[in-house]
């Protein structure tokens, strides 16, 4: 807690509330002061703190994988090109023993979500109050740092993949064939079509909802612990020492929150386009 | 936690990146670790096909030395034969040699004797008869006693 005159509750909300860019009510464009202001402001703002990091880790991600492929040998390799090439064969190997159709997009794919969405997530092992204190000091009101507690940031990614769902299903298996499998499935009979479009349409709509927000719930609930852990920091010396142990112990299990999240991340995303893929009946 | 536009920037950017991703990133890596992927499997055949050339070569040197003991073997059988033969044809020739010079010693000895038995005879014969003669002082009729003279030489 940076001053004695906030609250518990304006602790929290602070933490929570995107740095948000829309049209304000008196008609201007400029920052949200509030999460109410923002949530007035409609679609068309822009949550840049969480476009902000996002961004900077993808580019984090990009230029170092780039800097390794740029430098890439046949010969020996170097650290960071053993590195990154420990990432590539690990992804290739996952993508391969799920994904059996010929797409040379799928492991690129999935390597960069793997890669993009474990370093979203790694913000998340910043002390809770660093960043957007140092932000509060530049004069910036709000700032969440890790973008994948943004349910924006995830289900952009989860409708991206949905939508590469969408377009393999008809490439793979034609307009009609896809229908077909929405229409005549599991139940094959003309008059099953509505009972199987409920069924077929919803596990198809849950596909990128799933998605989206299993990694926004995990991440969103693991900043809520930290928060509620920094706290106690302002409760006296013995809760000082409490929390301090604890967020140590939250934050060494979130390690593997993190990670795991990523790779079920990368995972689904190759499932669900296996699945598009598969054009026999099943 | 309101739905808004950064759903669209963050998909504009996803793609971006994974479109980068794909076309800058995955397939270099993925050449350099198929081709040193290659180069290892060609270095392990490499060696494995100089082990094998290593074991067949100890196996022929192996063999060649076993061919060229047993043919050392055999000459040395040989010479040794050869040898041996050689040193008995020496000594039978050494004493067939010895056996001649032997037979012609004595052969000349005999003959040296008989010569000088010949000689003692001659003038044992002559001195008997001048012994003789001054004993009877009498002149012996050489012609008379050539007879008993002879007989008494060939005692000597």
């Amino acid at each position: 807690m940076s001053s004695g005159t906030k609250t518990t509750a304006d602790y929290i909300q602070h933490h929570l509330t995107n740095l948000t860019y829309g049209q304000l009510p008196d008609g201007t464009w400029g920052f949200a002061h509030s999460g109410a202001e923002a949530a007035q402001m409609g679609f068309w703002s822009v949550n840049v703190d969480s476009m902000a990091w996002s961004i900077v880790l993808g580019l984090v991600f990009a230029l170092l994988f780039r800097a390794a492929a740029a430098s890439a040998t046949a010969g020996v390799p170097g650290g960071l090109q053993n590195f990154v090439e420990m990432i590539v064969e690990f992804i290739n190997e996952t993508t391969d023993s799920i994904f059996q159709h010929k797409n040379e997009m799928i492991a690129p794919l999935a390597m960069t979500i793997f890669v993009w969405v474990f370093l979203m997530n790694a913000m998340d092992l910043v002390p809770v109050d660093w960043l957007p204190e140092l932000a509060v000091l530049l004069g910036v009101s709000h700032m969440k740092v890790v973008p994948s507690t943004d349910p924006n940031i995830t289900m952009a990614m989860a409708l991206s993949i949905f939508a590469l769902i969408i377009y393999y299903s008809i490439k793979c298996k034609g307009a009609i064939g896809f229908l077909k499998e929405l229409t005549l499935h599991p139940f094959p009979s003309v008059f099953a079509i509505p009972v199987n479009f409920l069924l077929e349409f919803v596990s198809l709509i849950a596909k990128p909802l799933s998605l989206g927000l299993r990694l926004f719930g995990n991440m969103y609930a693991g900043e809520m612990i930290f928060i509620l852990i920094a706290l106690m920091f302002g409760g006296g010396i013995g809760f000082f020492i409490f929390g301090g142990v604890l967020q140590w112990v939250w934050a060494v299990f979130h390690v593997l929150v993190i990670t795991l999240q990523a790779f079920i991340f990368a995972v689904l995303t190759i499932v669900y386009l296996a699945q598009a893929h598969d054009s026999e009946e099943h | 936690m309101n739905l808004n536009a950064t759903l669209l920037g963050q998909s504009i950017t996803f793609v971006i990146f994974v479109w980068f991703v794909m076309k800058y990133i995955w397939p270099i890596l993925g050449s350099a670790m198929r081709e040193r992927q290659e180069a290892i499997a060609a270095g392990l055949r490499a060696s494995e096909e100089a082990d094998q050339k290593l074991a067949s070569a100890a196996t022929n040197a192996e063999s060649e030395l076993a061919a060229a003991k047993a043919e050392a073997t055999v000459i040395i059988e040989q010479a040794r034969g050869r040898a041996s033969q050689m040193v008995e044809e020496a000594k039978d020739e050494a004493r067939q040699e010895g056996e001649r010079l032997l037979e012609a010693a004595r052969a000349e000895i005999d003959q040296e004797m008989n010569r000088a038995k010949e000689t003692l005879r001659g003038e044992v014969a002559t001195l008997v008869i001048a012994g003789a003669e001054r004993v009877i002082e009498d002149n012996i009729d050489a012609s008379k006693h050539e007879a008993m003279l002879t007989k008494l030489a060939a005692e000597l």
